[in-house]
């Protein structure tokens, strides 16, 4: 098992750096620079600026000056559109919020998914499956860009309950919408992953064993089918993770949140390379960490699985 | 005595009166009105600000901050009038190339240090100092500040620049050439002053709040990127006591409709409107939209150079699709935010620009129309030798909608065969500047109040000319203009000419169009530039 972690992190370490050199260049083969602008900067000024960052450098120089300070000084570098700020300040301020909402979507999508599905597997064919399906079909197919505008309006305009946006140190009436409009086509998903999973194992033979016996159907279900049910489920939460943290893009610019998604895209449209860079790294990071988690986690719900 | 000066001793004046009158009351000193209890001011900005470093800052909203934060030597008032600001007033030579400011001696940093005339040799240093690379140097070379351009191009040492501290209190500005305009050009945030001693303490993170000491009305206090500033009262700032607004927060909303639904929940007490809503919202809160004229124009360049296709070198094909833009139909029923239709360059609102009658301006559409199709017939375009080309904007809906109703009218009425393209901000920049397109989208803002800031765009060897228009007459006119003590008629005479030759099609001139909660004071509707300090604001009881 430690064996089996180590060589995948060793892994992880080429993975990443194929990361880095593949985005830097496609990075700076996208036509427009950091520094070009509706006021073309006279000749002069923008060589200073291009010296003062190092983009007078051949690409490989500056490639290598950025691996260098990333290893040695654990330095992503400057941003070219906030002066005041580098990469290391943008992503310790952004960050945080972003991982605050995507935890908690992550948990809300996953509760919530997971007993509606279980709910509709065990009242197979009742009002309760029939409630259940529908409304997980109905939140999978409220992507958040959909999910957004409609809780603005209801809870915002309509009926003055919550803030339309913002942070505010993350108090919980902020969170609230964020929270819904991440959650809920995920939500969606989970359920019906779910519920088929768990139809399928109650009808496998070793719950067919476990009815026999005469165990209550409690113990049939939580002791017995919950876990070989969740195990597809697991499967799925690994990427749902991921993008719960990365594809909050659009609910931190909907919502105003301040997270990081809204540095990213700023960064790519102001071609901030160092910025865009960096978000994208720790991005990696995150999926190869979370797709490693994912994996183990799978030898903890089906026995057969050893590594 | 300049008229700078005279207004400045009605400005002591009134304040003096002001301060007599006392803020306590609870009502506005010259207005009367009841004062609300909170004076807290909270607006929208699209984007998150580049800086407020005023030496650094490029983008407006950044600019808005720091009109707010620090002081320069002059300000603007509601009608975008100069008022003095550090300087109360200053005198200039004869031949307009030496100004010498007076500064007030109450002027105080908001950590208690007067604000002298070194500071503000510090920072016109600063700004062209190449240590620095400002993307805001090119102003002080456009400022004419004498050895500026040479700085830059780092032919020069830095100290060299043409700017003295005579004393604490007088500050001297020699200038390469006559600049009639320069005094307007002060308001302009890449010449406020700097705190030497705090830059020198903090470096790059000086202007992060706790650190940030500033000159203006208002102090930094809150930062969070991509959400929110705020900015409070500057209890040291000379003129604190007739500031109203206590607290100004600007909250970043990239999404319009989400700023606007934000605004009509109460969180905001101003926001843009969307293209097309304002009819709508006018009826429905007659107080609060609003839309008066700025200092923007919104056109469309053809491509000129020898990269550009063969037809448009004929003045009448341009002359035709000029005449064949119904701008009413795009301006009422596009736009509908009361944008003026634009038939020259240069926006009518800016100072002291008298446009010439232009012909097209005259006529009715029809006539436009008939005669476009002469026009175009005469350059020997017609049904079996259709004008055919490409145009360009950047991605946006606003300007998906125009460009798709210019391409229509064209199509409708010449036969014109357009193909339409957009492109992503920076790459539409990039493909414009090196002149791969046909015809290309293009909008200025005037950086100060002056025609020359528009018209400096058709001149030949102008870096932002991408149509690389060239007219000797019009460079010379331009040229002339600079030192002429009253540039209108010439600027009259290349707007003329424009007309004749029409190297852009002008479509329209921005309108500010905005929602402002009735209970907002003093909103400088008349101040094209849009350039506003919160400290003239007030909030009234409701």
């Amino acid at each position: 098992m430690l064996a089996y972690v180590i060589r995948r992190l060793l892994i992880a370490v080429p993975t990443i750096l194929l990361l880095i050199v593949a985005s830097f260049f496609l990075m700076h083969f996208a036509p427009g620079g950091p520094f070009t602008s509706e006021r073309p900067l006279p000749p002069q000024v923008l060589a200073n600026i291009e010296a003062r960052y190092g983009l007078d450098q051949p690409l490989w120089k500056q490639l290598w000056d950025y691996l260098y300070n990333i290893v040695v000084h654990f330095d992503f570098g400057p941003s070219f559109k906030f002066k005041d700020r580098d990469v290391n300040d943008i992503i310790a301020q952004g960050f945080p919020i972003s991982l605050t909402y995507g935890m908690l979507s992550f948990i809300v999508a996953t509760l919530v998914g997971v007993s509606l599905g279980i709910a509709a597997a065990i009242r197979h064919n009742s009002w309760i499956d029939y409630f259940a399906v529908g409304l997980g079909i109905a939140a999978q197919a409220l992507p958040n860009f959909i999910m957004g505008p409609i809780l603005i309006l209801t809870f915002t305009l309509w009926l003055g309950w919550l803030p339309g946006g913002g942070w505010n140190g993350g108090q919980w009436q902020y969170l609230i919408m964020p929270v819904i409009a991440l959650a809920t086509s995920y939500m969606g998903s989970i359920a019906r992953i779910t519920r088929s999973s768990m139809l399928e194992v109650l009808n496998s033979n070793f719950i067919r064993t476990a009815r026999a016996k005469g165990l209550p159907t409690r113990t049939v279900i939580w002791r017995h089918a919950l876990k070989p049910t969740l195990l597809p489920v697991v499967s799925y939460l690994g990427p749902v993770f991921v993008y719960v943290l990365t594809g909050s893009v659009f609910v931190d610019i909907y919502f105003s949140t301040g997270g990081l998604g809204q540095a990213y895209v700023g960064s790519a449209l102001s071609r901030d390379y160092a910025v865009l860079l960096g978000v994208t790294i720790l991005y990696g990071v995150l999926t190869v960490l979370v797709n490693l988690l994912t994996d183990l986690a799978y030898a903890w719900f089906d026995p057969k699985i050893r590594y | 005595m300049n008229t700078i000066l005279r207004n400045s001793v009605a400005g002591l004046l009134c304040s003096t009166f002001i301060t007599g009158a006392a803020l306590a009351a609870g009502n506005h000193p010259v207005t009367g009105e009841p004062l609300a209890d909170d004076q807290t001011f909270v607006y929208r900005v699209l984007d998150e600000h580049s800086s407020v470093d005023p030496q650094v800052v490029e983008d407006v909203s950044g600019a808005e901050i720091v009109r707010d934060l620090f002081e320069g030597l002059m300000n603007q008032d509601e009608n975008g009038n100069l008022v003095p600001g550090v300087a109360t007033g200053y005198t200039t030579n004869e031949t307009k190339d030496v100004y010498t400011f007076t500064l007030r001696d109450n002027a105080k940093w908001s950590n208690g240090d007067p604000v002298t005339a070194h500071d503000f040799v510090y920072a016109w240093k600063r700004a062209v100092d190449p240590a620095l690379s400002s993307p805001y140097a090119w102003f002080m070379e456009l400022m004419s500040i004498e050895n500026a351009a040479e700085i830059i191009a780092g032919e020069k040492p830095v100290d060299d620049l043409g700017v003295k501290a005579i004393d604490d209190h007088t500050l001297e500005v020699k200038l390469s050439a006559p600049l009639p305009y320069f005094p307007q050009m002060t308001t302009h945030s890449t010449t406020f002053p700097a705190p030497r001693k705090v830059i020198e303490q903090f470096g790059d993170e000086w202007t992060k709040p706790g650190n940030i000491v500033s000159n203006g009305a208002y102090v930094l206090t809150e930062h969070l990127p991509n959400e929110r500033s705020v900015r409070e009262r500057n209890p040291m700032y000379w003129d604190n006591e007739n500031t109203i607004i206590d607290k100004v927060v600007a909250l970043v909303i990239n999404d319009e409709n989400v700023a606007l639904t934000r605004y009509l929940a109460g969180e905001l007490d101003r926001t843009e409107v969307p293209a097309g809503q304002f009819p709508r919202l006018k009826k429905e809160y007659p107080n609060e939209a609003i839309s008066f004229p700025r200092l923007c124009n919104y056109y469309y360049t053809f491509n000129l150079s020898d990269s550009g296709p063969e037809a448009f070198k004929d003045p009448n094909v341009r002359q035709a699709l000029s005449l064949a833009v119904d701008r009413k139909i795009i301006t009422e029923n596009i736009l509908a935010g009361g944008q003026p239709e634009a038939y020259t360059f240069v926006p009518e609102a800016t100072a002291g620009f008298t446009p010439p009658v232009v012909e097209m301006a005259t006529m009715t559409q029809a006539e436009r129309d008939e005669l476009a199709k002469e026009l175009l017939a005469e350059a020997g375009y017609g049904p079996d030798n259709p004008l055919s080309f490409s145009m360009v904007y950047n991605t946006s809906e606003a300007h998906k909608k125009v460009a798709v109703a210019l391409s229509q009218m064209w199509k409708q009425k010449l036969g014109a065969q357009v193909e339409l393209a957009n492109m992503e901000w920076k790459i539409f920049l990039e493909e414009r500047g090196n002149q791969n397109f046909d015809l290309a989208r293009g909008a200025w803002c005037g950086d100060y109040n002056e025609a020359s800031t528009f018209l400096d765009l058709l001149q030949s060897d102008s870096g932002y000319n991408d149509g690389k228009y060239s007219n000797p007459k019009v460079d010379e006119l331009l040229a002339q203009a600079k030192t002429s003590d009253d540039p209108a008629p010439l600027y009259t005479e290349v707007e003329r000419i424009i007309a004749q030759e029409t190297p852009v099609i002008p479509i329209y001139h921005y309108a500010g169009v905005y929602m402002l909660d009735s209970d907002v004071g003093n909103w400088p509707v008349n101040n094209v530039e849009q350039n506003w300090y919160s400290k003239n604001l007030y909030k009234i009881a409701e």
